[in-house]
């Protein structure tokens, strides 16, 4: 077949009506403290790992929200648990403990779309 | 003819006993200090036209003068004893006073900014809280930084101790985000090569005329305002500070040099509302500010009968919220006291 080069772009409006929360709401439930996040940056602006490649701890909670999920699990193996992001946040979220949640409940809730 | 002790000399008790002594009331106010006036005598400028705040002092201090109501400065209440429907209150200048009512004006104080100490206040010497600055804006003063040089990079942290679960201060000082735009707008008047940068998490411009000294700000002065909270401030060798924030915005780690950094201190409800609210048995909220009968209604009625709330020890609060919420609390005394009579 000839190659025109056309490709069909993913759409690039936030779908929310396909975004079913049951990754979030699983971690939600486990860590509440993730409830709270104000979207400050301060964990960003101190995080080891953000700091010699891209990588934005903060984006994590929006990328969760907005159904990202194939995104958000590259991006989560960046982290490298040192916790800097705890000592600075302003609203006391145990970041750790989100970061090994999503590492353990991504793959399990693979085949549901989010 | 009824007695009513205020406890609290700044702007809410003294324009509490100015409306209360308007009322027909004898009154009279406690004052911890030698002058009146509290927090405003350390400032020099207010938002959002830049009055200078000793007019403001000028106009209570006329007040005291020509209303008649007696002051005890120099004077801490020891204790208060409720006795059937009056109050017993004991000084510490071992004066015996009898109150028909009690109004807590006790006010505010500031954050002590040396417990973010990721912020090196008192550490390095080029950060200064938004309390520093206003004396140093006053005419005069020298803002010279290291080596005797004019700042050329200024940046401002907003929400330093509000906002913040690691300093226990969960609620919004409101004051702070006018404050640093005043102040930013203030500096860039006094040197007009430096930068201004302002680190924020929200803008808070919800008094009138706020929101337009932020336009101001950006239009006429430059100022520059960076959605991200600080990490942390480092000094380098040559005194001048590293910060680190995420531009939020760009979704980017950030960091810049400076040349000053001003911390916009919060309001926490103090050592003098602790105590006071524990002598005569007011509850406080856990934000340590004063509870109220409710947030709407009776803001200004504490949950102790014929006792009262009047301004910065409810909340953090502006001048003008201030004096308003210091004549609501007169109107309430006074509706009291008239029930009382019958």
């Amino acid at each position: 077949m000839k190659e025109f080069g056309y490709t069909i772009i993913k759409q690039r409006t936030i779908d929310y009506d396909q975004f079913n929360g049951r990754l979030l709401n699983e971690i939600l439930l486990m860590e509440p403290s993730f409830k709270v996040c104000l979207s400050c940056g301060g964990c960003t602006a101190t995080c080891s790992a953000g700091d010699l490649v891209n990588f934005n701890i903060r984006r994590m909670n929006l990328l969760l929200r907005r159904g990202e999920t194939a995104e958000l699990e590259s991006e989560i193996q960046k982290c490298m648990l040192c916790g800097k992001c705890m000592l600075v946040c302003p609203r006391g979220i145990n970041l750790r403990n989100v970061i090994m949640l999503i590492k353990k409940n991504i793959s399990r809730n693979k085949t549901t779309k989010y | 003819m009824k007695h009513i002790v205020i406890i609290g000399g700044g702007i809410a008790g003294i324009e509490t006993a100015s409306a209360l002594t308007d009322a027909g009331h004898w009154v009279t106010v406690i004052e911890k200090d030698t002058r009146v006036g509290g927090k405003l005598n350390n400032w020099s400028y207010l938002f959002p036209d830049f009055t200078p705040a000793e007019k403001i002092a000028e106009s209570l201090l006329e007040k005291c003068r020509e209303k008649d109501f007696s002051i005890l400065p120099d004077t801490e209440v020891k204790a208060i004893i409720r006795n059937q429907d009056k109050f017993n209150i004991h000084t510490s200048g071992n004066q015996n006073l009898e109150a028909d009512a009690i109004v807590l004006a006790t006010g505010y104080e500031l954050f002590d900014a040396r417990r973010k100490e990721e912020y090196g206040y008192k550490i390095y010497d080029q950060v200064v809280t938004s309390a520093d600055l206003e004396q140093l804006l006053r005419p005069g003063e020298s803002l010279t930084v290291a080596a005797g040089k004019n700042p050329k990079r200024i940046a401002f942290v907003h929400c330093v101790g509000s906002r913040d679960e690691k300093t226990g201060n969960h609620y919004c000082s409101k004051v702070c985000c006018i404050t640093g735009v005043k102040q930013a707008i203030e500096l860039k008047k006094r040197l007009p090569e430096a930068e201004i940068f302002c680190f924020y998490m929200d803008l808070r411009m919800y008094g009138k005329h706020f929101e337009e000294l932020y336009r101001e700000a950006q239009e006429k002065y430059d100022i520059q305002f960076i959605r991200g909270r600080l990490s942390e401030a480092s000094e380098k060798i040559d005194k001048s500070l590293l910060i680190k924030a995420e531009d939020t915005l760009s979704g980017r780690p950030l960091k810049m040099n400076v040349d000053l950094l001003v911390l916009l201190v919060g309001m926490e409800a103090g050592k003098g509302t602790a105590s006071a609210a524990f002598s005569c048995g007011v509850n406080c909220e856990e934000s340590g500010f004063l509870k109220s009968m409710d947030s709407l209604l009776r803001s200004n009625i504490s949950q102790q009968e014929g006792i009262f709330l009047a301004g910065s020890c409810t909340a953090p609060m502006s001048l003008n919220d201030t004096l308003l919420h210091a004549r609501s609390a007169a109107i309430e005394v006074n509706n009291y006291l008239k029930k009382s009579i019958k």
